[in-house]
């Protein structure tokens, strides 16, 4: 695991040109690995986070790599952050139809929008840790059609990773 | 010659209309000697309005400020003559800002031209908002943050849009009479283009559509549009919205010759004033009262 901090400057993310600067470091980090990889954003030591900013640092960054396709699928997880924090994240999720896994006090959750079924499959999967379309159907007594088209879009919306035939849950890394 | 424009006696948002008034009938090249010396008190929107004035007139103002001294000083202590002396030429007693700080002052006049000034805003606010937003107004200890956050949105505004610098200032108030409660009151002004030049261009319009500074408020306001195509824009703005009203508290936006507020149940203003003064650039108030506990 590699670990970089891409905010020093300022304890509170506000305004726009201050996302847009930790988001092309975290790009510029994510665009040297050639394979996939999951970045952990903690906001543990992040004062304020506003609106614009957070349209800068979480939706653009993850509008970027759901829709452009980068060579290495990119997956995020957030962390360390607060109910203030949550506040301007979940906005600009839903503004752009956007979801993201975030552990809350140690929790993992879908934050943002997503469907029913699809945040139902992906609690099933991150109960299971990883599995295939039918265990993860057998978990959540769904039939196997709808199970494995919920975990198809998960993984297109990069809220689960798959690694061949198995779906794995996005999970801190250890 | 010189006008003299008259600043009455309590200088705030609605009073502020009687100085556009006397001021729209000269030329922005004409004399003016803007004559605050009868005034009492002022506001948060009274005294950054001034600056912005000021800002507006091709040929420099005078200024003459409040001969009661107590007024005087305490405009002194909120800022206004060290940023006034930036835009006016200024005459008479000129009051200095002594060392202690005004307890109710949460953020003297503070200039916001770029996005290190937001920061710095935000940064200062912190300082004293958590002691009198939870103490003092009753408001839930998360709500510092909040009320920070929408300092900050409103801030970028006068840097996304205004195309020049304005001025913010944050201040606590006793109601007693209005009200029966304390507010906190911000004022962000600026003199820049303001929101209908702002939106001009944002979307295809037809030419018979109805274009105006009222259209242009409720676009930006109601319906969360930016003159950015981008669509992550027009967040800010909603989210100040949102706060305001969870908040029970009032927020307004003059622009050009309109004004449009989201009035709460304790005031008896109106959605939209059209018609007014034309004023450049965009004036934005915004007061939370102190939260009462529900009887």
């Amino acid at each position: 695991m590699l670990r970089q901090a891409v905010c020093d400057l300022y304890s509170n993310l506000v305004t726009r040109p201050t996302g847009a600067a930790v988001r092309h470091e975290i790009e510029r980090f994510i665009g040297e690995r050639r394979e996939s990889s999951l970045t952990v954003i903690d906001f543990e030591h992040v004062g304020l986070l506003d609106f614009s900013c957070a349209d800068e640092v979480v939706a653009k960054l993850l509008l970027g790599q759901v829709t452009r396709g980068a060579t290495g699928e990119a997956y995020f997880l957030v962390r360390g952050v607060r109910d203030v924090h949550l506040d301007a994240i979940e906005a600009v999720l839903e503004r752009y139809g956007l979801a993201l896994v975030v552990d809350l006090d140690g929790t993992l959750n879908l934050v943002g929008d997503a469907s029913d079924g699809e945040r139902r499959a992906w609690a099933a999967l991150n109960g299971l840790g990883r599995g295939r379309p039918r265990e993860v159907a057998h978990a959540l007594g769904e039939d196997l059609v709808s199970t494995a088209q919920w975990l198809g879009t998960l993984h297109e919306r990069r809220l689960c990773m798959r690694l061949e035939d198995e779906y794995v849950a996005i999970s801190e890394p250890t | 010659m010189t006008t003299v424009i008259n600043v009455p006696p309590s200088l705030d948002d609605a009073t502020f209309e009687q100085v556009l008034d006397q001021v729209a009938e000269h030329p922005a090249d004409a004399r003016l000697l803007v004559d605050a010396r009868h005034t009492r008190w002022a506001s948060p929107f009274g005294l950054t309005a001034l600056l912005t004035l000021a800002q507006t007139r091709t040929e420099r103002p005078s200024f003459t400020g409040p001969e009661a001294e107590e007024t005087a000083s305490y405009w002194a202590r909120a800022g206004f003559y060290r940023n006034a002396e930036q835009v006016y030429d200024l005459h008479g007693h000129v009051p200095r800002a002594r060392n202690g700080g005004e307890s109710s002052v949460l953020l003297e006049i503070t200039p916001v031209a770029r996005s290190e000034d937001v920061h710095e805003v935000v940064e200062r606010i912190q300082q004293k908002a958590q002691a009198i937003l939870v103490r003092e107004l009753n408001l839930d200890p998360q709500a510092t943050m909040r009320f920070a956050m929408t300092l900050s949105e409103v801030c970028q505004n006068i840097v996304e849009h205004a195309g020049r610098g304005g001025w913010v200032a944050v201040q606590t108030y006793n109601w007693k009479q209005r009200l029966g409660r304390r507010v906190v009151q911000i004022a962000v002004c600026d003199a820049g283009i303001g929101f209908r030049k702002s939106l001009e261009g944002a979307h295809a319009r037809r030419m018979t559509d109805r274009w105006d500074d009222g259209m242009a408020l409720e676009d930006a306001l109601i319906r969360g549009v930016s003159r950015f195509r981008d669509p992550g824009r027009g967040q800010g703005l909603a989210g100040v919205r949102k706060y305001v009203h969870k908040w029970t508290g009032k927020l307004s936006i003059r622009s050009g010759t309109a004004r449009i507020a989201m009035v709460p149940d304790w005031d008896d203003d109106v959605p939209l004033i059209e018609r007014l003064a034309d004023f450049p650039g965009a004036q934005v108030q915004i007061t939370i009262p102190e939260r009462v506990a529900a009887r």
